[in-house]
């Protein structure tokens, strides 16, 4: 067994009195890539914003339960939010530079954190852009806005810009669902690489690519975790009903 | 069911093609309708340039005689109400030269006794000017203590029309107002969008929309009675009224404005950016001004020249609190006179199609080409560059 790297005991999350998760616990493994899969609206997202603590914004959400990383519990009084959040990066769903260059974008968090040395923000984000392999693709346009770039590419920025502020974790929700295949690979074969240094915890809708990159599968179902095993395991023997339901695409 | 098919798509069609027009007719309507207010205005201000002949009034009327009209030694009266309407009551046994000094003519007054008698009139009118050139309305038109001066005077012997005084302290006090009141608006928006929890921002929103609601006049009324005397005190000023107290005021009125359009900006600015900075370890105000505000500048622009616009149109407040003196001068606490208070003050009263009616017209040209240019430019540059920011042009 790995070293454990987040542990998640009975964790609870409601938005009003609507549930969103209901009684999670799991341990994610470190240097592992971690699938979510489930229907939407069955609360991957919520449990990756519970993770870097996102959701502490939202004033009508409830949280029960435990999140250990390294074995600190993060919802205990005295967590740094800020430095929790720069040890867990988070990529989103819609690729989302700011509109600013591509270098601004990447030496983004270098800078809230207080580095403002030219050639040393420089280093950082050529390293960033080429571990996001995209650096061959931008090296002549570091100053262009991050917008002129194709989706695909954006969405590399983003894992740059990520990647800038030295995390141990990767929280990938729905990576690459708006791009094209082609794009869609490069990021696998990039998550793939991640995976040596950073633990990673992916969403996806896209069976395939579950399969394709992950180590573990989790899979939800209405805010309940179902089932937590082997990724080869969850797809060639579901030990649910439920399970063998959404994979084969019987819903969802 | 074949039927249903053939026959909504028609339905529909012809709501879209009602629908479409009326809009295209309303639109087209309102455009008319401003282009209508453009054209009446600036053809009005044609009678400064070419004032109706026979301007000189002299008619002859019966009026029953008052104790404050003015006969004299040659036996005809005058009666010149509209040049001063104010007259002391006349003190029958002393001489009259020390009330009316500045007429040259020898006066003797009515004995009180005579009241009533019906009397024949010479009225006479103040218009028989000479039309004005473009060149007089900037040029200076004095000499005070050896510097040439531009003076606003339409109301004497020898009318002085120069409107610069008018221009310049119309930006002087919008200026004052918008300096004041944009850092508060943004500062607000910024805390209401980032920071405020929900329930405050419920409420905030509102009370802020009920305060732009607020009549000018009681706006007005407040600074001049309970804000004047305090900044008075406060900066030991010498008038009372100035343009200072006037930018306060403004301040009022242009925060709810400036203040709802930068928080609309910052609204607009997509939420899944500023989660992304909070993702990489900044904080809140980093956040803030790093990411929402840059993304909103541009609509953070408009609304600056928005609220300016707003200013630079005020009349009410502009007349109540600015002291209404037309003089350049750099000092924020001396007065100002406004275009818009001018044409407030002046329009009612004066001649119709003189020149100083001209003049006001040509007034309110100026003041309708600059507030329209800064609201287009707000609208058409900045809100334009504030939308196309986030399609990545
Ligand atoms: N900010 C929010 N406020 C209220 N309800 C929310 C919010 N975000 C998500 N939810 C609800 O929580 C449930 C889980 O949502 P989410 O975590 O986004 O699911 P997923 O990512 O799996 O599609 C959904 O029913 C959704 O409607
Ligand atoms: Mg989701």
């Amino acid at each position: 067994m790995k070293e454990v790297k987040i542990k998640i005991e009975s964790l609870s999350v409601s938005y009003g009195n609507k549930p969103a998760l209901k009684d999670v616990s799991l341990n994610i493994s470190k240097n592992q890539v971690t699938a979510l899969i489930g229907p939407s609206g069955c609360g991957k997202t919520t449990f990756l914003k519970t993770i870097n603590r996102l959701n502490d914004f939202n004033d009508s959400i409830k949280i029960s339960g435990k999140v250990l990383i390294d074995g600190v519990d993060i919802y205990s009084k005295n967590t740094n939010v800020t430095e929790l959040r720069k040890k867990t990066g988070m990529i989103f769903q819609k690729s989302n530079p700011f509109p600013k260059s591509i270098f601004d974008n990447v030496a983004y968090g270098p800078r809230v954190n207080g580095i403002t040395n030219k050639d040393e923000l420089y280093e950082i984000v050529k390293n960033c852009l080429i571990k996001a392999a995209i650096w061959e693709e931008v090296e002549n346009n570091l100053y262009d806005s991050a917008l002129k770039l194709s989706g695909g590419q954006q969405q590399r920025v983003c894992i740059a810009r990520a990647l800038a502020v030295n995390p141990e974790i990767l929280l990938m929700d729905e990576p690459a669902s708006a791009l094209d295949p082609l794009s869609t690979a490069r990021i696998e074969e990039l998550i793939l690489e991640l995976k040596k240094n950073y633990t990673i915890i992916i969403v996806t809708h896209n069976m395939q690519q579950a399969a394709r990159v992950s180590d573990m599968t989790a899979f939800f179902y209405m805010g309940e975790l179902i089932e937590y095993d082997k990724t080869r395991k969850i797809f060639t023997n579901p030990s649910k009903r439920q399970t063998e339901d959404y994979i084969t695409g019987r819903y969802g | 069911m074949k039927n249903i098919r053939k026959i909504l798509p028609k339905k529909i069609s012809i709501f879209e093609f009602f629908v479409e027009n009326s809009i295209k007719a309303i639109a087209l309507l309102s455009l008319a309708f401003i282009l209508g207010i453009f054209y009446f205005v600036f053809q009005e201000s044609y009678w400064a340039f070419k004032p109706e002949k026979n301007k000189l009034k002299y008619q002859n009327i019966q009026k029953p005689l008052k104790h404050t009209d003015e006969i004299y030694s040659n036996g005809e009266i005058y009666f010149d109400d509209e040049l001063r309407p104010e007259k002391y009551p006349p003190d029958t046994n002393r001489s009259n030269l020390l009330l009316n000094r500045s007429d040259s003519v020898k006066i003797n007054i009515i004995n009180p006794i005579d009241e009533g008698k019906k009397i024949s009139l010479h009225r006479y009118s103040s218009g028989n000017e000479k039309a004005i050139s473009f060149w007089d309305l900037i040029k200076a038109n004095d000499i005070i203590e050896g510097e040439p001066a531009y003076i606003w005077q339409p109301i004497s012997v020898e009318p002085k029309y120069n409107i610069l005084s008018l221009i310049f302290g119309s930006f002087k006090v919008s200026l004052i107002g918008i300096i004041i009141a944009f850092p508060i608006s943004v500062l607000a928006a910024l805390f209401t969008i980032a920071f405020a929890p929900k329930w405050l921002r419920e409420i905030i929103k509102p009370v802020v929309e009920i305060l732009a609601g607020l009549p000018t006049v009681v706006i007005g009324f407040f600074c001049l009675t309970v804000l004047s005397g305090y900044f008075e005190e406060l900066f030991n000023t010498q008038l009372r009224l100035n343009a200072f107290l006037g930018g306060i005021g403004l301040s009022i009125v242009i925060v709810p404005i400036v203040y709802t359009l930068v928080e609309d900006a910052l609204y607009i600015v997509p939420k899944h950016l500023s989660e992304a900075s909070l993702a990489l370890g900044a904080n809140r105000w980093q956040t803030a001004y790093k990411v929402l505000l840059p993304a909103a500048l541009p609509g953070v622009f408009a609304a600056l020249l928005m609220g300016f616009g707003r200013a630079f149109g005020e009349t009410m407040i502009a007349l109540m609190i600015t002291g209404n003196a037309a003089v350049i001068t750099a000092n924020i606490f001396d007065s100002v006179r406004t275009m818009a208070a001018t044409i407030g003050s002046e329009m009612a009263e004066v001649e119709y199609r003189s020149i100083h009616y001209g003049v006001l017209f040509i007034i309110g040209s100026v003041l309708f080409i600059i507030t329209f240019s800064i609201n287009a430019i707000a609208e058409f540059i900045f809100r334009k560059k504030l939308l196309n920011k986030y399609r990545g042009y």
